[in-house]
């Protein structure tokens, strides 16, 4: 149980409020990694980067839905439930958000909620844990938020992801939003964003 | 009692939290407007809550902050709500826009150009652009969701039979990323071009009508109009008394009964600036004295 209740943000107003400014600044950027510097210590599988954004974001009104492998660690759904109050859902069109402790085995976008055209903010935000933002897939993107075009590597991430990006832009204004996070950076892929195919 | 009376910028974190759930969704969607709610703040609606929640939301202690009401840093309500998170926030306050972070306004940009990494937050009375033709909420939710924006090109057409141009002048309705049409709040549509390929994040908060939208750096923003009457920029054709300005936005000011008038720049940080750097009155020996050297 003690890893269960490891801490939180030691501050939880200001640590929120550093993390979130990183998250916008990502989201208002795509492709940018931004740095993400407030620490905490979750539980496995639950990343620092995965739960930094989890204790910003979190709240009551947030279904939340887990990878197989941050289901099966019953720590985790527990320590999310404890310091976000957040409800933990098995359908994933319920949720509000997701965490992907294994983007590479992602089930398809489509699985969430991908908003209506009256309401496209009512879709989930999917957080794909990564293990960097420096090595791995290149994508090259474009859109508003982009000067010209924005050039970002992840790694793992699912390996259709760019046939997954063009389908998701083709659904605009619906879709789900990307946070890309490793242990200490975050970067975004919003629905708004056009893949570039390189040459 | 050594507890503080309120929390860091004077909103509770789940309020902040909802805030800022909704900010994401606007930036992802560009010139959407994401509901949210809208909590009661310690000020009147029109004094800018919706703005202020946004601020609320997003300012951290390292930020410097910026108010501006009509261009003015001087005004009671620019004072009052730079005061108001001085005191709950403990952030650092400026009249520099280019020291500012965060620039909370009320219907101007400034005219010194914006710079990577600020934002710039807009309070906005009613964020609706197609609220004044079609009164229904269900209707006008259909109408962003089907991009059907005909009602807004009939709009500008019956200005044109009318006056012979578009005579709308502020709130100039916009179109963000080639999909919404979105209202600019209150703004001379002289800042209609600074909204386009902007380097900072701009950010709108209705507190009254509950809406957050956004338009993110670099997006697309082009002013609605006809091929046969493009868009026109508007400005007095005149230059500032102060400070000679003629690039700025001006403010008239009737200076007596018999109609003499003078015209001074409107942003009066980028007036002080120009002033201090030398630039002098352009034949109104009053106003030069009423310069500070």
């Amino acid at each position: 149980m003690t890893t269960a209740l490891a801490l939180a943000f030691v501050d939880p107003g200001l640590s929120a409020q550093s993390s979130f400014r990183s998250i916008m600044d990502a989201m208002a950027r795509p492709g940018t990694v931004v740095s993400l510097s407030e620490q905490v210590a979750p539980p496995h599988p639950l990343s620092r980067g995965g739960a930094a954004v989890a204790l910003t974001l979190f709240d009551q009104d947030t279904p939340v839905w887990l990878d197989t492998a941050l289901a099966a660690a019953s720590d985790v759904a527990f320590w999310l439930r404890f310091h976000t109050g957040a409800p933990i859902v098995t359908d994933p069109r319920q949720a509000a958000f997701a965490i992907l402790s294994d983007p590479e085995r992602a089930p398809p976008f489509e699985a969430f909620a991908l908003g209506t055209l009256e309401y496209p903010d009512r879709s989930a935000t999917l957080i794909l844990q990564v293990d960097s933002l420096e090595r791995g897939l290149s994508l090259s993107v474009t859109g508003p938020g982009v000067k010209d075009r924005s050039t970002l590597r992840a790694m793992p991430l699912p390996p259709d992801l760019p046939q997954r990006l063009v389908t998701n832009r083709a659904l605009f204004p619906r879709g789900v939003d990307l946070l890309l996070v490793a242990n200490t950076a975050v970067a975004a892929l919003p629905r708004s964003i056009t893949l570039i195919e390189e040459s | 009692m050594n507890a503080p009376a309120y929390n860091f910028a004077y909103l509770d974190e789940q309020s902040k939290r909802m805030i800022r759930r909704a900010i994401l969704k606007a930036i992802a969607v560009p010139g959407y407007q994401v509901p949210f709610a809208s909590r009661e703040m310690p000020m009147p609606y029109g004094w800018g809550t919706g703005g202020v929640q946004v601020t609320a939301a997003i300012l951290g202690p390292h930020d410097s902050l910026k108010v501006i009401d009509q261009g003015s840093d001087d005004t009671t309500n620019a004072v009052s709500i730079r005061k108001f998170f001085a005191k709950t926030a403990g952030v650092q306050t400026t009249t520099s826009t280019l020291k500012a972070t965060v620039i909370q306004t009320r219907h101007r940009i400034p005219e010194t150009p914006l710079r990577e990494g600020q934002v710039l937050v807009f309070q906005v009375p009613i964020p609706e652009p197609l609220r004044f033709l079609e009164p229904r909420e269900t209707e006008t939710r259909r109408m962003h969701a089907l991009a059907d924006y005909g009602l807004m090109h009939v709009k500008l057409y019956e200005d044109i039979a009318q006056h012979g141009r578009i005579a709308t002048t502020y709130a100039y309705p916009v179109k963000v990323e080639e999909r919404y049409v979105m209202d600019p709040s209150p703004t001379p549509k002289f800042d209609n071009p600074k909204m386009h390929d902007c380097p900072a994040l701009q950010l709108f908060g209705a507190g009254r009508e509950k809406r957050i939208y956004a338009i993110p750096p670099y997006s697309n923003v082009v002013s609605l109009d006809f091929e046969d009457h493009p868009f026109e920029r508007y400005r007095h054709d005149g230059k500032c008394a102060l400070c000679g300005a003629v690039d700025s936005f001006l403010d008239e000011l009737i200076m007596d009964d018999h109609g003499r008038r003078m015209f001074m720049c409107s942003d009066t940080e980028y007036c002080e600036t120009r002033r201090a750097l030398g630039n002098g009155a352009q034949g109104f020996s009053k106003a030069t004295e009423a310069a500070p050297a």
